[in-house]
Formats: structure tokens, sequence, C-alpha cells
């Protein structure tokens, strides 16, 4: 079988984004804070602050960042962020969901890129807007209905990516624990695809089924890990993007570890 | 070119000199687990493969493992730091755990992810190879060895070559119970009578040149029962180290209890036979070892000895004022080596835990600051920095004190042993851990650390009987049970006094019952009567032994005279009174009693 299991690129190289931003084949998306982008970023990208778009994601407002930010269908798209990834991956995502198809993270942080001695710049490009056009992606996003009745699935398996600490005291019932630390390697936001495809291996996590993905508050976490899944193939991610903030807040119902006070393990 | 590298001596010079790992251990573990997860394997079979690979199981579930991490004689490298500090973030909770056996664990870690560490550990190294089970345990070597100016000689080579002989030797792969080795450096610093063999490094003048040798105790152990170990003979040659140990083993083999799990470890089979009997076997079999061994079997003792090189200075030496609370530190932390000018630094954690943070901080640390390039963990949850040159500690003090490992009371009572208690194991009766770090912080909020009289005392706190804290030979011990006022429940802890584990090391004495929310208070009386009735030149622990060996004549002589001054303090108040007694440290639900099957003797 297997058909299923095709790679998907999920990251764009150092080496490869230096020449596509020579080019200016690229639209590159820093998502950091705009204080740390006017001081400096990779040459020629814009910003998008993630709290800009988390303000209201709506995909009629989605569109129109993506829009202001000179994207349109054929454009293509790298976002980086100085947080692991993990910031960056939401807003990929954001894209995505909108119906843009050709988005990748920068396989590493601002960071790594600055102390690899990389070039970077502090000008703001001039862009002209462009009309993307909406193509709604659903079937990548999860809501907290859609989570309820799936989870019953036995072709379903729902991922919590905090930490250990705190999924082992209260999370979604059912839900496995992969904290998002598990999915980087040293260098790189996310593990070589084939250590990657082993930890899930082992986890019994594969391309037969479905998997939704959450986290604490607004799918950052949980947004990496859905790139992560993508990068070994795995077809069929969804992210819960609204995560455990909300279903807290709609008081569903949650599981704990018990009997345990793993907390006084911890040495904070 | 990349900023970062160009600052200089950051790469390790010192690299460990046995590799313990097999990678292919990681693919074995891995598909094991998904054998048995689709049924394939049963229980108890899989139970036993993950024991012997270094993987307990978890208070209260199935899903969740804890990794021990060997680290034999203690040595622990920059390099393996940051890869347990890696670890710790991404398989278990941000935080490690130095054991009292020179392990280091992984809590909580996904049964499925023990493999993944395998893998990375194999990197570095390390093992967690027959850290459980029935096999040898961690190879046990005195923090100090190499250093202290008691010892004969540095045992740290025959602990390396004993460790490398036993590991995945067939010999030990299923003896009837774990079987340990503790080697010292000297009587005082050591564990050796508490252990199934201990080795204090000896030298005996023959014919007018010198042979090293050892000193061997058999048979000692703490637990549900604990024994004293007996000196095998005057004085063992070191030819003689290996052929010794594979005949008390191939005894314990042979002779071991292995029906009855309570009573199987090696020193319930010396107490049932007698020791001199026991004794006499050792001595056949080692001639019969002797004669059939000789040619192909021999340890591997390296002993070229480490190269000691200080530091490159660190370019900024601004910082040169002396923090507060340096001298504290100095005073409860630090030990004069036999090396002039340098000293060994003892880290100071909680109940041995380290954050991930900290443990990338630690490999900094050594690459700074230790001449001897690595670290070693010790016999209380902690760990050492050794060939620190003396005109560094001050600003070592500084690192530490970013990094939040500068505590004091490192070497005193105010840091005590506890177990994991009910933060992790199966058969836990209490919070045991979290009490270990509430008496810390009371302690040195009081400044008790400073007090010259406590320091060579100790605390040791288990959460049930099984003394994985070694509670029996502190001088003020605790095992956790639960107590019981009409039908409510709460935490409590069997207390004993006048344990030791030097020379004349014995078990403590059993004082009474203290429970949880007591313990405090209770411990601070007992230092308050110590003050009361204290000669010149006492300390705690010279006192409380006079009182355990009934040599004591002012107000308090006995155990007993204790016992009547704590009852007062001890008795339970109403749950209407105090709803707060009748809870663990850490919880906030009412406490019961709960365990699950415990893998001590699996
Ligand atoms: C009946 C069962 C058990 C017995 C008799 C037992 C006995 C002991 C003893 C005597 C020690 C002291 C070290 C030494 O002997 O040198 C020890 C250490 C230890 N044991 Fe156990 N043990 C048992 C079960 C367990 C279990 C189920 C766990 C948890 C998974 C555990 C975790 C530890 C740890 C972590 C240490 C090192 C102490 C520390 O630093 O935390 N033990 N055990
Ligand atoms: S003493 Fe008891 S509670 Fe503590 S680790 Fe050992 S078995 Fe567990």
């Amino acid at each position: 079988m297997c058909s299923l299991t095709e790679a998907v690129k999920v990251t764009t190289d150092i080496d490869s984004l230096r020449s596509e931003i020579r080019d200016k084949s690229v639209r590159v998306i820093d998502v950091r804070r705009e204080g740390d982008y006017k001081q400096d970023h990779i040459p020629n990208s814009v910003n998008l602050p993630l709290a800009t778009l988390l303000s209201d994601d709506s995909p009629e407002r989605v569109l129109k960042l993506v829009n202001s930010l000179g994207i349109d269908d054929e454009t293509p798209v790298v976002v980086y962020d100085d947080t692991f990834g993990a910031l960056a991956s939401r807003v990929a995502w954001t894209l995505e969901w909108i119906g843009h198809s050709d988005v990748t993270l920068l396989e590493t942080t601002f960071g790594n890129w600055k102390s690899l001695g990389l070039e970077i710049d502090s000008l703001t490009p001039e862009i002209s807007n462009k009309e993307h056009s909406m193509n709604l992606q659903s079937n990548i996003l999860a809501t907290s209905d859609y989570l309820e009745s799936a989870k019953l699935r036995d072709d379903v398996i729902l991922i919590d990516n905090r930490e250990r600490l705190n999924y082992l005291e209260q999370h979604i019932p059912g839900a496995v624990n992969l904290p998002y630390r598990t999915l980087s390697s040293n260098d790189g936001i996310l593990r070589p695809k084939e250590d990657m495809k082993r930890l899930f291996d082992n986890r019994g996590i594969s391309g037969d089924s479905e998997i939704i993905t959450y986290c604490g508050s607004v799918g950052t976490l949980s947004g990496l890990a859905y790139y992560a899944l993508k990068s070994t193939g795995i077809p069929n991610a969804k992210l819960y993007v609204r995560s455990f903030k909300e279903w807290k807040n709609l008081e569903k119902p949650t599981d704990k570890q018990a009997d345990a006070n793993y907390w006084d393990l911890s040495a904070e | 070119m990349s900023i970062s590298k160009l600052t200089p001596s950051s790469s390790d010079s010192a690299k460990p000199k046995i590799n313990w790992a097999r990678v292919d251990e990681a693919d074995n573990f891995a598909n094991t687990v998904k054998l048995y997860r689709q049924g394939k394997y049963d229980e108890d079979s899989f139970r036993r493969f993950r024991l012997q690979h270094g993987a307990y199981g978890t208070r209260m579930t199935s899903d969740y493992a804890m990794v021990r991490v060997k680290l034999p004689a203690g040595e622990i490298y920059p390099k393996q730091f940051e890869t347990l500090s890696r670890l710790s973030e991404q398989y278990s909770i941000g935080s490690a755990h130095f054991s009292t056996r020179e392990n280091i664990q992984l809590h909580w870690v996904v049964l499925e992810d023990v493999s993944e560490i395998f893998r990375s550990l194999a990197e570095v190294g390390l093992t967690s190879r027959e850290a459980c089970g029935n096999s040898v345990r961690n190879v046990m070597c005195s923090p100090l060895s190499g250093v202290c100016s008691d010892e004969k000689f540095d045992s740290t080579p025959y602990a390396l070559a004993t460790a490398k002989f036993f590991l995945r030797n067939p010999m030990a792969q299923s003896l009837p119970r774990k079987f340990k080795f503790n080697f010292t450096c000297c009587e005082k610093h050591g564990m050796v009578r508490m252990v199934d063999v201990g080795l204090i490094p000896e030298i005996q003048q023959i014919n007018g040149s010198e042979q090293k040798g050892f000193k061997i105790f058999l048979g000692g152990g703490l637990g549900n029962r604990s024994f004293i170990g007996h000196q095998l003979e005057d004085f063992t040659p070191e030819e003689d180290l290996l052929y010794t140990s594979i005949a008390v083993m191939r005894i314990f083999d042979r002779l071991g209890d292995r029906k009855n799990l309570a009573r199987n470890r090696m020193r319930y089979l010396v107490n049932d036979m007698g020791w001199e009997k026991f004794q006499n076997l050792v001595l056949k079999e080692r001639a019969i070892v002797r004669a059939t061994q000789s040619v192909v079997t021999k340890l591997k003792v390296d002993t070229t000895p480490d190269k000691i090189t200080r530091p490159l200075k660190i370019s900024d030496e601004s910082g040169s004022s002396v923090p507060d609370g340096y001298a504290r530190w100095l005073k409860t932390n630090t030990m004069k080596q036999k090396q002039s000018e340098y000293y060994s630094v003892f880290i100071t954690l909680e109940a041995g835990d380290i954050t991930s943070n900290q443990l990338n901080s630690m490999a900094t640390l050594i690459r700074e600051f230790s001449s001897e390039g690595k670290a070693r963990s010790g016999f209380v949850q902690n760990v050492a920095l050794r060939y620190v040159h003396e005109d560094d500690l001050v600003k070592l003090y500084s690192k530490l004190l970013e990094t939040g490992l500068a505590k004091s009371g490192g070497l005193t009572m105010t840091t005590p042993v506890g177990c994991s208690g009910t933060t992790s194991c199966n058969l836990a009766l209490t919070n045991s851990h979290r009490l270990a770090k509430e008496i810390q912080r009371k302690f040195l909020e009081l400044k008790l650390d400073e007090d010259e009289d406590l320091t060579d005392s100790s605390i040791k706190i288990s959460g049930c009987p099984n003394s994985c804290a070694q509670h029996g030979i502190a001088t003020i011990g605790f095992f956790g049970g639960g107590g019981r006022l009409g039908k409510d429940m709460y935490p409590n802890y069997q207390m004993s006094l006048g344990g030791r584990f030097d020379a004349d090391t014995t078990l403590g004495q059993t004082c009474l019952r203290v429970p949880a929310k007591r313990v405090i208070p209770v411990i601070l009386k007992i230092i308050e009567m110590f003050k009361e009735n204290k000669q010149s030149g006492d300390t705690l622990k010279s006192w409380i032994h006079r009182i355990v060996n009934d040599s004591e004549d002012s107000n308090i002589k006995s155990v007993g005279d204790i016992k009547k001054v704590l009852e007062p303090i001890v008795v339970p108040p109403t749950k209407e009174d105090d709803p707060d007694f009748y809870l663990d440290y850490g919880s906030d639900t009412s406490y019961h009693t709960k365990t699950g099957k415990g893998e001590c003797a699996a």
C-alpha cells in the first residue's frame, strides 16, 4: 500500500533560500515581533507578527493580510521565526488553510541563521498588493465539535504537543503526548525525515490514521507537529487550532494522570 | 564563518575512555515494545527484558517508564550532560534525577520513546543496560577517589574495569537478584559495608615491594531487612579482585534463593548460611576460578593517569568581586583535594533533581572549570566538579548563582536524600521526595548548614520500607507509611536514629512514628535537645551515637528518652482542627495509600 505516504516538502533549506532570495523568486515572512524585525531580518523578508494574525484570523482577514504581503496563488512562501519554528508553523498553516499551496518553513531559526553569519538586513522592502483567491481547506482544521466526534473513531489519533508535566496534569481524554521538543533536531526545527518517521512509527502514528494535533492555546506547538507529520508524508493531519484553551473554556471533559505527585520531581 | 567557533578551548579535551553503549539495543528494544503491544510478548518476559535494559515501570501506569542511565564509577562528561539535557526535555519532564547509586534517571518517559533515548545515549557512549533487573547494577566509586587525601590509591580504574567486565557478561544476565559493587577511596567516604561487594583500596608491603589490593566486604545491604557486610580477609591483592568477584557471584548464582523474592539478595544467603561458612565457600570457589580461568579472564585496568590541564582563562576578569553567600557555600560545598591548589566542588541539588538547563550549564562549567574535564556523581543524589583551581572558585560560584546551582549545604545535613516516593514509584506510600525538599528549604532558611555541629549528620527519607533512600544508615532516617485517626488517614513516617555508614557502620534504632507534617518540628526538637545536652566537641552525630550505644549520661540517655520528649509533637489533631495535617506534601486531596506492583525483584 502507501501511495498515501508521499513525501511532502515542508521545509526550505538555508542554501535554497539564499539563492531564492537572490532571484527574488520567493516571499519570505518573518513572524517575529515588529521591533525585532525592524532591528534585523533576512533580506527582503516581510513582517507578519503572529500576534497581528491572531488578533483576527478569520479567512477574510487572513486573505487581506496575504494580499497586502504581495502573495498571490503562485507565490512561493517561506516562513521563519526565532521560536523553534512553532510560530512560523502557525502562520504557514493559516496560509495553507485559506488555500495557498506553496508554503514552507525555513529549516532553522533566525537566531541560528544569524549565528551562522548569514546575510541580514534592516530594510523593509516595498511591497505591492496582490490578489490571492480564497479556497478554504477545511480538511486541515479541526474544531472542538469535530474533535469531539472524531476522537471516538478508531482511525483517529489525537496528539497533545505540550510538555510532559502539563499533559500529565490535564489533557483531552484519549490524547497521546508528544512534546514539541521531541520534533526538533540539534540544529533543525524538524528532525531529519527518517528520524521523524522512526519516532512516529514507534508510537504507532502512521498514514493509516487521521491525526489531530493540539497544544496549549493557539496552535503554535501543534502547528509545528502538523508540519512534522506532513514531513513524513502523513496525508491526513489536522490542527485543532483553538487547542486546549478553548477546550477548557467550553468545559469539555479532561483527563489526568492520577495518584502521582510528578510535579515534585521537577527541579523547577 | 561562524563567530561562535572563535572562542578557544570549548572543545572537550577529556573524552570518555569507555563506550558503554550498543546501538543495536535501541532497535531491539523498539521492536520488542511493538511485539509486546501487539500481545506477542507476555507481561513477565517483557518486564524482565525491559528491566535488563534499564527501564523501570512507573506509578499506576504501564504507559510510562523510568530510564536509569548508568554512570560507571560516577563519571560524566560534558557531551553526556548536553545529551541528557536534551533528552530530559524531549522525553521526560524537563528535569532529570541523580540517584544515590551514580545513575541519572529520566522519569515519566513514554515506553515507546525509550528506544529513542537509547539511540541518543549511544551517541555519547552511555547505556542503561543492566541498570535494573537481576544483574550487576551500576558499579560505584567514591566521588573523591583520586583526590582524597586518605586513600591508598585511586580505585576508579578498577571500578571501571569491573563494570566493563560484567556488563553484558553472560555470567551476570540472570542472577537470583540484583548485585551491587561499591568501590571507595577510604573508610570515611564510601559505603562499602552496605552493599553486596564493597572495596577499599589498600597497599601492603610484600617482600619489600608495594602490593596494591583491596579490603573486600561481602553480604551487606539495605532493604526491608538490612545487614552489614563482612570483611573477607585482611588483604586481597589486585590480581585476585576479579577472581573474588566471580567466585562470589558464582556462589550467589548457585545458592541464592530464586523463589522467595523478598529474601533473595545475597545478604540473606550470607545471613542464613552464617558468615564463616560463606567465607570458606568464597575462598574455595576463588581457588577454583583462579585455576580454571586465569588465562582468558583478566580485568582490563587502564591506569594511565588522566590529563590535568587547567582550562584556559576565561576572558573577562571584571567580576572578581566576591558575591554574597560565597563563604557559606565554600564551607559547606567544597573539599580540598590532596593535589595542592585544587578543590572538589559539590553541587547542591534538591533530592537529586536537576533541570535540563542546569544539565546544559554543567557541561559548560566542566569545560571552564574542571581541570580533569569531567564530573563525578556521588552517593547522595549529587554531582561534583573536581580539580577546580582555588583561584577559580569565586568565579565558579558566580556562574553557579546564574544557573540556580549555588545553594549551600551540599555536604551537610541540610541536603537530605529522598527517594522518588509518590512522584513516580509504584510502591510508595508517601511523598518522600517532596519532604526532602521541604526540609532542605526550611533548614537553609534557618541557616542550619552553617552550624558545624550538624555537618556530619545525615537525613534520609524513603517513601516505604524498601530503603531506596538508605534511611537505615542515616543519623535521622525516615520511611513512609500511613497513619490513621479514626477513619481518617494521614501520611506518616517511622523515624530511626543513629545509623551510620563509615567504619562503624550501624543501622539506626527505631524511635517513633512521625506524621509527615510534623517531621520538620521533630527534627528541630531533636537539635534543640542536642544543644541543651551536648558536651564540648560534640556533633549531633556523636551525641546521638552515645545515646544509641547507651553511653550517654545527661538527661537524655536513650532513644526512649528522646521519644518521650517528642511524643507530644506527634499527636494527631482531628481533621476538623487541622485539615492540612491529613494532606501529604504536594497534594491537595485527602491522603490514602495506594500502591501498584513493585519491580525491585523482577
Ligand atoms: C521491593 C522493592 C524495592 C527494594 C527492596 C528496593 C531497594 C532499594 C535499595 C536498598 C536502594 C538503595 C541503594 C542501594 O542499595 O545501594 C534502592 C535505590 C533506589 N531504588 Fe529501589 N527498591 C525497590 C523498588 C524500587 C522501585 C519500584 C523503584 C522505582 C521505580 C525504585 C527506585 C529506586 C531508586 C530511584 C533508587 C536510588 C535512590 C534515589 O536516588 O532515588 N526502587 N532501592
Ligand atoms: S523506598 Fe519505596 S517508595 Fe522509595 S523508591 Fe524505594 S520502593 Fe519506591
